[in-house]
């Protein structure tokens, strides 16, 4: 048996026998999932006791050192956890911004103390992270943002607001975008620091989506301290920072979101709606809906399997995660407008227990934000055609 | 899905001789001169010697069985190029028909001539204006040791120049290919100029005798998949093709002091032209592939290949000649083969509507 069948056999069997019962079964909708933090509320003993297990494994992050909490896996046996784990259903054990943005940009950027002390605590799910990169004028154009961070001797003083901090309320530490050097260009005088949300002068004000959620915050800063060691990089070359950081989330961004339509098939679902003839879908314009939207996203997941082999091989993912972010989320988009079409008047249900709670239209508006969160499907096109393609600016 | 050692060499060296011995400029020399054969004889002699034509051939019949990835990575040269030769008909159709429900008698005589490139094969299935392999009207009766076919086909690629016709027939509830000598009595063959300026032909087939297959269902089968596979790759490099000569354009052509690649307009369309591009390519190789492995999902990934690449192309081809302006409209340019190509390619063997028909219909909705 080669290696790695034989770590398949061992991962095969040990999560037979610790993965519980209730873990193995697709997410009901986003509210199952875990994302961990001090003020983490377990919705089950089941929960908590796999995520416990996973941490100790460094499974909540197969591909860290395990110096830092991490699996030490190579990409080849994470594909194969994440193959065991896809044959048993088993749940994500927890998952936060802390695992897919800032993790990655601490262990490219981040100085050894830094990563000591901050991921260890993500890996065990103990600290829940948030990022503060928009303000009220700076979106899209995330380098003209106005937060400062004056230097005060043995700390730094960070005055400002952020907007759309996706679970500001509920996080415990912000990695967060501060101006340091106000006479520098636009892109050099950025610094990425860290700090607690428990922090003096850090407060919150949720602001409720179309979905009729308030999973995002405006941030207020008023004279909060940060220490100095908090900056991960150097000093005013945060932008590298956030930038590669941004290609992490750009990537997970891309990929199949959580929810009700993770891993459900969309001609099934419709048959229920709308029946069928002579073993069709009766309504063949939603039909042809839905096989050209499967086609589609077949296409996809073949060129993100290309584009992980190169990046693999070395190449990096780079401005490839443009391409990933933007077909990912039109396509997520998509799924959910053919979902709405096949539910009908079930689909448009608000509060219905029958519904869940009116899971399925909150899911369809809340998938709008995926081609705004992370960077806009339009700046997505921009960065293809002027750092893919080559052309020019005007 | 990634090219071995092999592979690689494979599509390097083909890439070469596309360009070299098959450009777009042959294509139209072809259909200028009227050209009474229709395929860039040429070439053809050099992809024999490539062992080209061979490549979907046993080594036992003197082929080289390199598999489909390799087939479709000859077509994608052969889309990037508009390459004018019966490759699809012969080395990929006729060689899998053969290959895979041919008696042994039958695959002894043909499949080495194909190998060798002394006998080009044409593969006649549909018999009105759309794909339907499901509900051939053309009959087959049994006559003795054989059957007589009737019926009428188009769309028949390379017909006019075949030496052997593999004819869909049915023959009570089965649906088979049979074989029949183009010179036989009672064969009509029509050359037809189709708007690509390939190769094809309205073949009438009046009480013609023909000689059944072993398995003719699974050679008709058989040859369909792997001629959409290999169709989906070249449409693929086809549309590829267009793209990037498009892209150059926006480079070099001024209009408002600037290059037209700056505005932003059309820097979207371009950025998701090479998306769509990309992920055609993609899944057209993860499809070869996938037929090559025999797995189980190989039927549903080709239909999806071939539906995505038909409508890529065809996308490709309509914004090539859009962002090209007047001179994209212009015969003396080339971009407009493309989008004929493309249009013709995408209609041969089921079209991205029929495609996506049958894969509703293999995932059960
Ligand atoms: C659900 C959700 C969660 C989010 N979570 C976070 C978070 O946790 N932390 C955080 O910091 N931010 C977060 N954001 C903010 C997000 O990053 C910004 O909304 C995004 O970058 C766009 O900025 P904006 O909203 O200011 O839009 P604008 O930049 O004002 O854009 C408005 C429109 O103009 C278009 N546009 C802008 N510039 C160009 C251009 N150059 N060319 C063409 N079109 C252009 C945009 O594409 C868009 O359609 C979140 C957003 C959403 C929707
Ligand atoms: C069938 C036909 C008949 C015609 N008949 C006549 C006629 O009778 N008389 C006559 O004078 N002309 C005629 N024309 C010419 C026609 O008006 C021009 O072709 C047209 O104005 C486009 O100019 P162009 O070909 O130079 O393309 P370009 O201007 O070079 O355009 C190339 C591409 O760039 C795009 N582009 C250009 N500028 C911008 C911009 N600012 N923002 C975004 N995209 C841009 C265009 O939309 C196009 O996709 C004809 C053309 C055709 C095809």
């Amino acid at each position: 048996m080669s290696d790695l069948e034989q770590f398949r056999a061992e991962t095969r069997a040990w999560l037979e026998a610790n993965c519980p019962e209730e873990m193995r079964q697709p997410l009901k909708s986003q509210a199952d999932h875990c994302w961990g933090g001090r003020k983490w509320q377990f919705q089950s003993q089941a929960q908590k006791v796999w995520m416990e297990r996973m941490a100790d494994k460094g499974w909540t992050a197969p591909q860290w050192p395990t110096e830092y909490g991490g699996g030490g896996l190579s990409p080849e046996q994470a594909e194969v956890l994440a193959e065991e784990m896809k044959r048993l259903n088993a749940r994500t054990p927890v998952s936060n911004f802390g695992f897919w943005m800032l993790g990655p940009a601490l262990l490219k950027f981040g100085s050894e103390e830094l990563k000591r002390q901050h991921l260890p605590p993500i890996c065990r799910g103990e600290i829940r992270w948030c990022q503060g990169y928009s303000e009220p004028n700076a979106g899209s154009d995330l380098a003209s943002l106005q937060t400062r961070a004056e230097d005060k001797g043995d700390h730094f003083m960070v005055n400002g607001q952020k907007i759309w901090t996706s679970y500001a309320d509920k996080a415990d530490w912000i990695f967060c975008l501060v101006r340091t050097d106000a006479n520098a260009t636009k892109h050099n005088g950025i610094s990425f620091a860290l700090f607690d949300m428990e922090s003096e002068g850090v407060s919150t004000r949720p602001i409720e989506l179309i979905s009729g959620e308030s999973p995002f915050c405006e941030t207020f800063f008023d004279d909060v301290k940060v220490d100095k060691n908090q900056i991960v990089g150097e000093l005013n070359r945060g932008w590298d920072v956030a930038k590669y950081l941004l290609t992490h989330e750009r990537n997970n961004i891309g990929g199949e979101p959580p929810g009700f339509l993770k891993g459900r098939a969309l001609g099934p679902l419709a048959a229920e709606h709308v029946g069928t003839e002579h073993g069709k879908l009766a309504d063949s314009a939603l039909r042809a809906d839905i096989a050209r939207l499967e086609i589609d996203q077949m296409a996809f997941q073949a060129l993100v399997g290309k584009i992980r082999e190169e990046a693999e091989a070395g190449q990096g993912v780079g401005a490839q995660s443009a391409v990933l972010k933007y077909y990912g989320t039109e396509l997520n988009k998509r799924r959910y407008e053919v979902m709405m079409d096949a539910l009908g008047a079930e689909g448009l249900e608000w509060e219905s227990e029958r519904t869940m709670g009116g899971l399925y239209a909150r899911e369809w508006l809340r998938s709008k934000g995926n081609s705004i969160e992370g960077g806009t499907s339009e700046v997505m096109l921009g960065i293809v055609s002027k750092r893919l393609l080559g052309l020019p600016d005007a | 899905m990634k090219l071995n050692d092999e592979q690689q060499m494979l599509q390097d060296s083909v890439a070469r001789l596309m360009a070299d011995k098959g450009p777009v400029s042959h294509l139209r020399e072809l259909r200028d001169r009227n050209d009474e054969k229709g395929y860039d004889e040429p070439l053809w002699h050099a992809m024999v010697e490539a062992g080209l034509t061979g490549i979907l051939v046993p080594e036992e019949h003197g082929g080289i069985g390199f598999g489909l990835v390799g087939a479709g990575l000859v077509a994608r040269e052969i889309g990037r190029n508009l390459s004018v030769t019966p490759f699809l008909s012969t080395a990929v159709l006729g060689a899998t028909a053969l290959a895979a429900g041919g008696s042994a008698e039958q695959q002894q005589k043909w499949l080495p001539s194909i190998a060798e490139g002394s006998v080009i094969t044409a593969l006649a299935v549909d018999d009105g204006a759309k794909h339907r392999p499901e509900a051939i009207k053309t009959e087959a009766k049994a006559a003795g040791d054989g059957v007589t076919l009737n019926g009428g086909k188009l769309l028949v690629l390379d017909a006019h120049v075949a030496d052997l016709l593999l004819v869909a027939a049915r023959q009570g509830d089965d649906t088979a290919l049979f074989l029949v000598d183009p010179k036989a009595q009672g064969v009509t063959i029509e050359r037809t100029r189709l708007v690509d300026d390939r190769n094809a032909a309205r073949v009438t087939l009046d009480n013609v005798a023909a000689e059944p297959m072993a398995d003719g269902a699974a050679a008709l089968a058989a040859a369909l998949r792997a001629g959409r596979a290999v169709l989906a790759a070249e449409l693929s490099g086809l549309a590829r093709e267009a793209f990037e000569r498009t892209l150059e354009y926006l480079k070099e052509r001024k209009q408002f002091g600037r290059l037209i690649g700056t505005f932003q307009a059309l820097q979207h369309r371009a950025a998701l032209l090479m998306g769509e591009v990309s992920m055609s390519d993609a899944l057209a190789m993860q499809a070869l592939d996938a037929c090559d492995r025999n797995a189980d999902d190989a039927d549903v990934q080709v239909l999806a290949a071939k539906a995505k690449a038909a409508r890529v192309a065809l996308l490709a081809g309509q914004e090539a000649v859009q962002m090209h302006g007047g001179i994209g409209m212009t015969d003396e340019f080339d971009i407009g083969f493309f989008l004929k190509r493309a249009r013709a390619g995408g209609e041969t063997l089921g079209d991205a509507n029929y495609c996506a028909d049958r894969f509703a219909v293999l995932r059960d909705y």
